[in-house]
């Protein structure tokens, strides 16, 4: 048997807010025919299963609850004659911009001047936190949560406990609360909550008791959850009465694709190793979104999209000769940098930043040199989990003549 | 299967429990012509012992020399590759490799290597550093030396007990389901007591895994052996670390265990494990982050990339051992009982072999089937085509392990549906991947709705 082959200028893999926002900007750069590919029965990515504000305030001088923002990317994007598929899943990804794409109707090759990797993110699993015990109905992530509660209108607990102190921990609160849900406590590993201090005022407010500090968590239960069992930050054996727990944060990016591809994946993020207009080690593929690195707001990711599709559509009318510069980490405090080259030619698109990401609070110097001159520095005190960012443009204007390494001075 | 439609006519045989064992019995009796009725206490089939294992295809290259165990994996072993084509069972021909670590392992390769060539594993044979290395370039450069035993394969340890009940029950066997064997009395034929109401059977077939010895109680009176459950745990890793590694690598082993093994799996990923833990309970097979740990650490020291690499999920299991160290098949003819007991780590292996066994133990001399059905169940594994690749499979609704909504339609709709979400798993692999129900849960409790008999969560009406 023949298999379908099909073919079109840029291909977006994943109809989020990345790909969409991406897509609808190639369109309006008269970049071609461009065609997302999702695999869920809607696009709209992960917004679609965030019943909740706020969503849209920078994009569209609004403020949206998740769906209806994810229907407005999709629309906007429709519009500009973007072709979105849906039911559609991406499975391999070949040198040059060729994809293995799965429908309802089988296998079908598509091949693309360029691919865009438009994956996201999800939380890791309870097995990659390593949480011991039982393994009964009843322990699911945020994400899932979400898309039980909005999506499905199924209740999978009545008194769980919230595993985690992230952001996204605090809004799975807010989902509880749709269904009257009601947690019975908030646990974290680490010595204080991963969020802001500005969130912890919520926790009172629905009487959820926060643990910090926590070890050896287990949950323990025959056919659903009973409890969770953990030691305490003063060392004290506990057990919480529960149905429920909700593995929330840790994102890692959605990045299986990339694995099992020729791509070159980057230790840090876990996502492909790019450069600031999001181009990967096979300059027909790009990135944008959560991929990149976990995790940013969603409007974050639509603004950076845009930015990378002016790259793209610039790329397409005239592929840049790619010299550049990598940029290295050279303190074990930093976890990451994304973008992980500067490309020195094609103008000032792209990325306007470089992010960093951090294993543990800091207080210093960071620092970016090349060839051993100072390229730029500026004070930092900031915690894990926060967006640190180095302008590009500062980088790209002091003249880097090789690698720029990243060190903090205490 | 609620117990009101308890069975009530009489059988040649009942069979208590449908692990591995007993479902490999279970479809054998059939072929062979008898009327078979299987008993399961739990909700679904396979939730014991037979639930989480290495899913290693065993030659039986390292059993005791003429043991009953060594006997049941070799003919096991051989009706297993001789059928897995017809039932639609996928083998994945690794090979596996034993390895030395220290000089004191490499001192025991060449009596190892032996006791394969006594146990009728001809093709076993020697390994130096050079040649595991250039096999395995992966590895750590630690190892000293080893051997092959180029026969042993990995299958799915869940499709295969599946496709044998499944043929059981196609060919007129009974499944109870949620029916534990409580009593019974022995008059010239059995009458037992279970939760489900009476059952008559002229023979009675004890599989009943970590509770042999108390289901032996029971019903004889009496036990000769006592179940030790060992546990085992493992981690799992994510499908690109099965490029770091093709063969199965096994360590020398101990007097207890086979130790801690590193293997592909038929569905794409590395498997790390297990442990050996020996302990009284017969339930908890729960794991702990201290073990996990370890393990992660044991499978970075054979495999150093390993540490890139993703864990997907962990798991642990039950191995039925006893005191003894040997199976425990026993035919109390008087009685017309057999007790098929303490198949303790190599069951998957050795069912279809045991089920031989006990058909000869048992004489029933009926005319077997002159042509039985054979269903196909779905191939799960990675290596080999799967739904995802056809016309209208209906949409992929687990995107990590490519599950459309017509494979597990199909199972929803088929002869022994799922009764929990642990069945639907171990039928389709849905939500058994990376991302552990991150994208699928919400859809997959929506699809199963009220047909598990434990909803994954209940509709907000
Ligand atoms: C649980 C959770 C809660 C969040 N809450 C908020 C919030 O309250 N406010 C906020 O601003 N941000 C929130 N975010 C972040 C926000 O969702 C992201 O910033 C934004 O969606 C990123 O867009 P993206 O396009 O990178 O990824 P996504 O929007 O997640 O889109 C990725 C898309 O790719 C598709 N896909 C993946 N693999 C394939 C494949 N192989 N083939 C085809 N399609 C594929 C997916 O189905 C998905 O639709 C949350 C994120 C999560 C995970
Ligand atoms: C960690 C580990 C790794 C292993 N690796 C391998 C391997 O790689 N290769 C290999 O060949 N083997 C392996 N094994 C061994 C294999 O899994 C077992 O030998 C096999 O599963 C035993 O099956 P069983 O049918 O005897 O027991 P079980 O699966 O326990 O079945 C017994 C059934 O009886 C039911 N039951 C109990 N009491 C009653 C009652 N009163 N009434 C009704 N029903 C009852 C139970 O619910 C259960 O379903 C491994 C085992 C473990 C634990």
């Amino acid at each position: 048997m023949m298999m379908r082959e099909a073919s079109c200028t840029v291909a977006v893999v994943g109809g989020g807010t990345a790909g969409l926002a991406l897509a609808r900007e190639l369109k309006r750069l008269d970049a071609g025919s461009v065609v997302v590919l999702e695999r869920e029965a809607q696009a709209g990515g992960t917004p679609r299963h965030c019943g909740h504000y706020p969503f849209g305030i920078l994009e569209y001088n609004r403020l949206m609850k998740g769906p209806d923002y994810a229907r407005r990317n999709w629309e906007e994007a429709e519009t500009a004659g973007v072709e979105i598929r849906t039911g559609t899943s991406v499975t391999k990804l070949l040198p040059g911009g060729s994809l293995e794409v799965v429908d309802n109707e089988g296998v079908y090759r598509l091949n693309a001047e360029r691919v865009v990797l438009c994956t996201g993110v999800r939380e890791s699993s309870r097995p990659q936190r390593f949480v011991g015990g039982d393994r009964p109905l009843g322990v699911i992530t945020t994400g899932a949560l979400q898309s039980s509660v909005y999506l499905k209108g199924i209740r999978p607990f009545e008194r769980p406990v919230i595993f985690g102190s992230e952001l996204v921990s605090f809004s799975s609160l807010q989902t509880c609360a749709h269904l009257g849900i009601k947690p019975v406590a908030m646990v974290e590993e680490e010595e204080r909550i991963r969020a802001r201090g500005v969130f912890t005022p919520y926790l009172w407010l629905k009487h959820v008791p926060l643990h910090v500090g926590v070890s050896n968590p287990r949950i323990l239960g025959r056919e659903r959850v009973e409890a969770l069992e953990f030691t305490d930050h003063k060392g004290r054996a506990r057990r919480i009465e529960t149905d429920g727990i909700i593995i929330s944060g840790r994102f890692r990016p959605e990045a299986a694709l990339l694995h099992r591809s020729h791509l070159e994946v980057d230790g840090g993020t876990g996502g492909p190793a790019v450069d600031q207009y999001g181009r990967c080690s096979d300059p027909a593929y790009f990135s944008a979104g959560n991929l990149l690195r976990p995790a940013e707001t969603s409007s974050w990711c639509h603004a950076e999209a845009r930015e990378i599709a002016i790259g793209i559509a610039a790329d397409l009318r005239q592929p840049s000769k790619s010299e550049s510069v990598e940029l290295h980490i050279k303190d074990n405090r930093i976890s990451f940098v994304m973008p992980q080259s500067l490309c020195l030619t094609g103008g000032r698109a792209g990325m306007s930043n470089v992010y960093l990401g951090l294993n543990m609070p800091v207080d210093a110097k960071l620092a970016a040199y090349s060839s051993g001159r100072l390229l730029w520095s500026q004070r930092l005190r900031s915690r894990p989990v926060r967006r640190i960012t180095i302008p590009v443009a500062k980088l790209l204007d002091a003249g880097p003549d090789g690698p720029v390494e990243l060190t903090l001075e205490d | 299967m609620p117990a009101s439609t308890a069975p009530q006519s009489s059988y040649d045989v009942a069979i208590i429990g449908a692990g591995v064992v007993g479902c490999a019995i279970a479809r054998r009796l059939t072929l062979d012509g008898a009327r078979v009725v299987v008993l399961e206490k739990a909700l679904d089939v396979l939730d014991g012992a037979s639930k989480g294992n290495s899913a290693i295809l065993h030659t039986g290259f390292d059993a005791p020399p003429g043991s009953l165990e060594q006997a049941c994996i070799a003919a096991g072993y051989g009706e297993y590759l001789q059928i897995a084509k017809a039932l639609g069972l996928p083998v994945l021909r690794t090979g596996a490799m034993v390895l030395a670590w220290t000089p004191e392992q490499e001192e025991q390769l060449p009596a190892l290597i032996e006791k394969a060539h006594l146990n009728g594993v001809e093709d076993v044979a020697p390994l130096t550093r050079a040649q595991i290395l250039e096999r395995e370039p992966h590895l750590s450069p630690q190892v000293r030396a080893g051997f092959e035993i180029p026969g042993e394969y990995l299958i799915d340890p869940w499709a295969s007990a599946h496709a044998y009940i499944l043929q059981a029950l196609a060919n007129g066997a009974e499944l109870f389901r949620g029916t534990e064997v409580l009593a019974g009395v022995y008059e010239d034929g059995w009458r037992l007591k279970t939760t489900g109401g009476p059952v008559a059977a002229a023979h009675v077939v004890n599989c009943a895994g970590l509770y042999g010895d108390l289901v032996d109680d029971r019903l004889l009176g009496e036990k000769s052996f006592t179940i030790r459950p060992r546990k085992g745990q493992f981690l799992v890793f994510d499908k690109a670390a099965s490029d770091l590694v093709s063969t199965t690598i096994l360590p020398v082993p101990t007097k207890t265990t086979k130790g801690v093994v590193v293997c592909r799996t038929v569905f794409g990923n590395v498997l790390v494990g297990p442990t050996a833990e020996d302990q009284e309970s017969r339930t908890d097979a729960s794991t702990d982050r201290e073990a996990l740990e370890r393990l992660r650490r044991k499978g970075i020291e054979m495999l150093p990339e390993l540490s890139d690499c993703e864990v997907t999920t962990a798991y642990a299991g039950l191995r039925p051992a006893c005191e003894k160290q040997d199976y425990q098949i026993a035919h109390h003819s008087a009685r017309s009982y057999v007790t098929v007991g303490a198949i303790r780590s190599t069951g998957l292996s050795s069912a279809l072999g045991i089920a031989r066994h006990v058909a000869g133990l048992l004489q029933l001399s009926r005319d077997a089937l002159a042509d039985p059905a054979i269903p196909l169940v779905d191939r799960l594994s990675d290596y080999h085509p799967r739904d995802w690749q056809e016309k209208d499979n209906g949409g992929i609704v687990c995107h990590c392990e490519l599950v459309t909504r017509r494979e597990i339609e199909r199972v929803l709709s088929g002869p022994m549906p799922p009764a929990t979400l642990q069945g639907l798993k171990r039928r389709t692999r849905a939500m058994m991947g990376r991302c552990q129900g991150f994208y699928c849960t919400a859809e997959i409790a929506e699809i199963t709705g009220d047909r598990l008999q434990v909803p994954i969560g209940h509709d907000d009406a």
